[in-house]
């Protein structure tokens, strides 16, 4: 079998990659593998995640490109451009500066855009009351597709009264 | 443990075999991406800011019980043949052996628990068991993770959770991941279509090494590709249901080929077995695929075989660096090629 890139070597690395339940299989030759980064071991992964991740973001914001790429982080300088290439962010406030150019790309890659695993030990209890209203926000949803508007009401009076407790506890009153 | 030395000639517990459906499934693996909350991420953060991370996390560390004895590796004071030898031993990416200036690695008391530091994150947990037990491991790594926690300030939003470095990671932080050994697919060609339903409910499949490496000798890794959305438990929970319906496909077609070809299939493995006892060149490739065949052997239940253990280690234990870490000079291939073959026969001679 000759090589797919170069077409002139015979294939000898043999790569199979699976990407949204599509298979590709490439054959080449060490020469292409290497410079192409698909040596097995030893080699440094270049086929991986970001490949895929990059593309995805590329195919959504092309449109908008001049207006999104220039957005800055204030915290450590890292530009949404910059981002797109590397497929990296800067640092943890990244996360809020592209916080709307995020959201799409979170959706695409993980089908969600909303944590649910634990939690620092520190911020359980402020986070675990949060998770509480946000079940109850998405269950009154749910009550006002049935029509069942009683119900409705009653969920929506819970989840007010949560919310103002939380966030009096938060200004640091007691509750009453 | 107390140096890289000592290592060479004990392989990690997560080799012994002891763990459930340890002939299937060599191991389990997970691992927790966290950064500091005040420094950059790695990529971008200034080689000062990074240098904080070690010396933090190592005071953190040293309150977990798992790293009651650690031992700490800069990957400044690491040579080439360190790096690839941690490689090797699944305890670094190949990212950090290749790139890392300001890294680092922690390693616990017997390399089932690690933290790779400031690779793409400041950290990376890391839990490694014997077989099937992503509970046991998830457990593990859980205790860890706490254990840090109390003393590390985390990278953490409500909304989004554990922030990394690649939006991939984000939310739980967690990569779990199964090493398998699925020959009888693969002998009945059912393997590719097995993968590819393996791709749809959202996990991946990859090489003996994780990320970019090839299939090689029948071990396929099956991981968890999200990370958001998902608690920790039902992504453990997921990740077994299909490891244990795969596995079940694997004992269909093993019942089938014995059925059909069970002279044909033993002959293999016992060829397979009589090479690794008395050949004298043996190159990597080849011992992988002997290995394969004389673990498939062993699910077999045919006696007379060495046991999962020596297999086990076999692989990890006759890789490139660690023959030039044994006999503690470089090697060209040739050389190396003829002392594997000596190393796998001492281990099937003790073995017996």
């Amino acid at each position: 079998m000759q090589c797919q890139i170069c077409g002139k070597a015979p294939a000898c690395v043999h790569y199979t990659e699976i990407v949204n339940d599509k298979m590709t299989e490439l054959h080449v030759c060490e020469k292409c593998a290497e410079e192409r980064g698909l040596h097995g071991v030893l080699g440094k992964d270049k086929l991986s995640i970001s490949g895929p991740l990059v593309w995805m973001m590329d195919s959504m914001t092309s449109t908008e490109e001049d207006k999104v790429g220039n957005v800055q982080c204030p915290a450590c300088g890292m530009r949404y451009s910059t981002f797109k290439e590397t497929a990296r962010l800067g640092c943890a406030l990244c996360y809020e500066a592209f916080h709307s150019q995020l959201r799409p790309v979170l959706r695409r890659v993980h089908g969600s855009t909303r944590h649910c695993g634990k939690s620092p030990g520190k911020d359980s209890v402020k986070y675990a009351r949060r998770r509480e209203i946000q079940e109850l926000q998405d269950e009154l949803e749910k009550v006002i597709q049935r029509e069942e508007f009683e119900l409705a009401a009653e969920l929506r009076d819970k989840i007010k009264k949560m919310e103002t407790s939380f966030s009096r506890r938060r200004k640091g009153t007691p509750k009453p | 443990m107390t140096s890289l030395q000592e290592m060479v000639k004990r392989p990690g517990s997560w080799l012994n075999g002891s763990g459930p459906h340890a002939d299937k499934i060599l191991s389990t693996r997970l691992r927790l991406a966290r950064n500091l909350k005040n420094v950059p991420f790695p990529g971008r953060a200034r080689p000062e800011q990074l240098s904080q991370v070690l010396p933090s996390v190592v005071a953190a560390s040293k309150k977990s019980s798992s790293f009651s004895e650690l031992l700490v590796l800069r990957s400044s004071e690491m040579v080439k043949s360190d790096r690839q030898f941690l490689v090797e031993r699944h305890l670094i990416s190949h990212d950090f052996a290749e790139d890392s200036k300001v890294g680092a690695l922690i390693i616990g008391t017997d390399e089932s628990s690690s933290i790779m530091i400031n690779e793409e994150d400041h950290l990376r947990i890391q839990v490694l068991c014997s077989g099937l037990q992503l509970a046991g491991a998830l457990k593990l790594v859980d205790k860890i993770d706490e254990e840090l926690d109390a003393s590390l300030e985390y990278a953490f939003s409500d909304e989004l959770g554990y922030l990394t470095s690649c939006p991939t990671n984000v939310g739980t932080g967690m990569r779990a991941s199964v090493l398998i050994h699925f020959p009888s697919l693969v002998l009945t060609r059912q393997i590719s279509k097995v993968l590819q339903g393996i791709t749809q409910v959202g996990l991946a499949v990859r090489g003996f090494y994780g990320e970019g490496s090839e299939i090689m000798g029948n071990f396929f890794q099956i991981s968890n590709q999200t990370t958001l959305g998902l608690t920790e438990k039902e992504t453990i929970t997921s990740l077994e249901r299909v490891t244990n319906q795969i596995m079940e496909y694997e004992t269909k077609a093993m019942e089938v080929l014995l059925k059909d070809a069970r002279t044909q299939i033993e002959d293999k493995v016992w060829r397979a077995y009589g090479t690794l006892k008395y050949c004298k060149i043996l190159t990597s490739r080849e011992l992988i695929s002997l290995i394969s065949a004389v673990r498939f052997g062993i699910s077999l239940g045919l006696s007379g075989l060495c046991d999962i253990a020596a297999v086990n280690e076999l692989l990890i234990l006759t890789q490139p660096s660690h023959i030039q870490k044994l006999a503690g000079r470089e090697m060209a291939s040739a050389e190396r090629n003829v002392m594997r073959a000596e190393i796998v026969h001492e281990k099937l001679k003790t073995k017996q």
